[in-house]
């Protein structure tokens, strides 16, 4: 396959496009998840590990407040610095990270805890010790306990949410979508190379995939899209945070108030694609 | 002569009376290969075969009724890569004789009744389409409201690209409908096949109360050559078999082709045998 082929494929201004969004949810200004907790959450404090034997730093879970409410909180967390990006592994979680989540689930569902979740992972990590670890199984047992869930559940795709890594916290009642994130069942580059076999594809991919944030809320794999300040998140932190904190308060409120039942989570996933007559 | 067996022939020998291992190399009658549930009798390498077999080889004879056999999915991103995916969909649905990548139905297996799913390799992989994932939790459902334990031989390369994020939620939706049978007290026994990867280990394949797998099969969820390009490792020996996951206590048992149907019937005859109730084991 030559690259004059593939041009054919996707309109080159559908791809620009599409890879101008992947672009702004990866700018390395962006704000992560510990950058929007802090502006948009009150009091809160960190936990850590997993209470099996590790502790992932690519996620990270607490307590908070937020207004007079209090929360369990799960976020994917990239790192800013050299050496942070390296202790984050790029908010890449080894099947510890994913165990981490289940506790603080657990955690939740014990203390009657509504959990808020912040997803900005490129997707699960791709290592030997973490296959070695369990990675398909941490993450199935992940999406099980999400389902299980028996308190409210908000989650805020900020940056990047990739495959199966993402969808480790994503199950929840309501799914806000940051205007320049994305969710996909691959990166581009990624999917670029299966279907092209061309990672240098990725921009075609990223078209063909069409996984704006927009297209999501159209399909009603989101409930609202929160928009950015101009030019994105990266310009202003304090801004974005404003923007988001709102929406989370308003959205848990929905929830909470509306009489919460997980079997309606879980009608919610089984019926998702709309497709099919129940 | 079933579309399984041209599949599971195709991969091997063009000869039509012939059958070469993919392992070993050595070529048998095709006859005696399929007698061997195409399994090598040289070598014992388990040749990769298609839902039709599967169930074939599982379900007492003639007990098999189909689920959902019109149930198709549609292209919804109207996605084009090097071909238009609705020309892969038709061409894969003559070939493989399915609507999609997944065989559903009710079977007897040696006597007990179960619900049993079957995935297609040959068709794009075995990957999660909507169509496939709606297929699987239905099965589920249907075990759960017959009461039936639920079996499912998975052979999947995990998401199907060409649906997008749809394809995604297909984990979701398949662990959403294994809540139902958990609820109704009814066991589900996932079965490995090669290779199971990505997105179906990661969600429904993994969630088993009983994981079994076939010898050497590959199970993992990211693919050695990705792990090998992303990170430079080496890979230690035997990396992602069945063998590799059951000694780290992630599978319950390697079982040969040969013995799954023996197996399985032991299995069900306790989880789902008259002296299953709780109540009268503590008694």
């Amino acid at each position: 396959m030559t690259l004059g082929e593939s041009e054919e494929l996707a309109p080159p201004d559908d791809a620009a496009a599409a890879w101008a969004h992947v672009e702004v949810s990866r700018h390395p200004d962006r704000p992560y998840s510990l950058d929007l907790i802090a502006r948009c959450l009150d009091d809160f404090i960190e936990l850590h590990g997993d209470r099996q034997g590790g502790d992932d730093a690519a996620v990270v879970i607490g307590l908070a407040r937020l207004g007079g409410r209090r929360l369990a909180v799960v976020a994917n967390q990239k790192g800013r610095t050299l050496e942070e990006r390296g202790r984050r592994n790029f908010g890449m979680a080894h099947p510890e990270g994913y165990r981490k989540a289940q506790r603080l689930f657990a955690l939740a569902g014990r203390l009657q805890l509504p959990v808020v979740s912040f997803i900005d992972t490129p997707g699960a990590y791709p290592g030997v010790a973490a296959e070695e670890r369990g990675q398909a199984w941490a993450i199935a047992q992940t999406l099980e306990a999400q389902l299980a869930l028996p308190t409210p559940y908000l989650a805020v795709v900020i940056g990047e949410g990739g495959s199966g890594g993402a969808l480790a916290t994503l199950l929840a009642d309501a799914v806000l979508v940051l205007e320049h994130a994305f969710l996909s069942v691959a990166s581009p580059e990624a999917a670029a190379a299966i279907l092209f076999r061309d990672a240098g594809q990725k921009q075609h991919a990223a078209a063909a995939l069409r996984l704006e944030a927009a297209n999501l809320l159209e399909w009603g794999i989101a409930d609202e899209i929160v928009p950015e300040p101009p030019g994105g998140a990266h310009t202003d932190w304090d801004a974005t945070a404003a923007l988001l904190r709102p929406r989370l308060e308003e959205r848990l409120r929905v929830i909470t108030e509306r009489g919460f039942d997980p079997a309606r989570r879980r009608e919610r996933y089984r019926r998702l694609d709309g497709l099919f007559e129940a | 002569m079933s579309i399984s067996a041209t599949y599971a022939r195709s991969q091997a020998a063009p000869d039509a009376g012939a059958f070469t291992c993919a392992a070993c190399k050595v070529t048998y009658p095709l006859a005696q290969v399929a007698g061997n549930l195409y399994v090598c009798p040289g070598c014992s390498h388990h040749a990769r075969i298609g839902a039709h077999e599967r169930v074939r080889q599982l379900a007492d004879r003639g007990t098999f009724q189909e689920w959902d056999a019109a149930l198709a999915g549609t292209d919804r991103l109207e996605f084009f890569d090097t071909r238009a995916y609705v020309d892969r969909l038709d061409e894969a649905r003559v070939r493989q004789q399915l609507p999609d990548a997944i065989l559903t139905g009710q079977a007897a297996l040696h006597g007990h009744q179960v619900g049993l799913a079957a995935f297609d390799f040959g068709f794009m992989g075995g990957s999660l389409s909507t169509a496939v994932g709606e297929r699987l939790a239905r099965a589920i459902e249907h075990s759960a409201d017959a009461g039936l334990p639920f079996v499912c031989v998975t052979s999947s390369g995990g998401a199907r690209m060409q649906e997008g994020v749809f394809s995604l939620m297909q984990m979701a939706k398949s662990v959403a409908a294994l809540h139902r049978l958990a609820e109704a007290h009814l066991p589900f026994i996932s079965i490995l096949v090669d290779p199971t990867m990505g997105g179906s280990i990661a969600s429904f394949a993994a969630l088993g109360d009983v994981i079994l797998a076939e010898p050497k099969a590959m199970i993992g969820f990211t693919g050695a050559r990705v792990i090998t390009q992303a990170t430079y490792e080496q890979l230690p020996a035997g990396f992602q078999t069945s063998e590799f996951h059951h000694a780290r206590g992630l599978i319950d048992r390697v079982v040969d082709r040969r013995e799954l149907k023996a197996v399985l019937a032991q299995l069900l005859a306790v989880l789902a045998g008259p002296s299953g109730e709780h109540s009268q084991a503590l008694a």
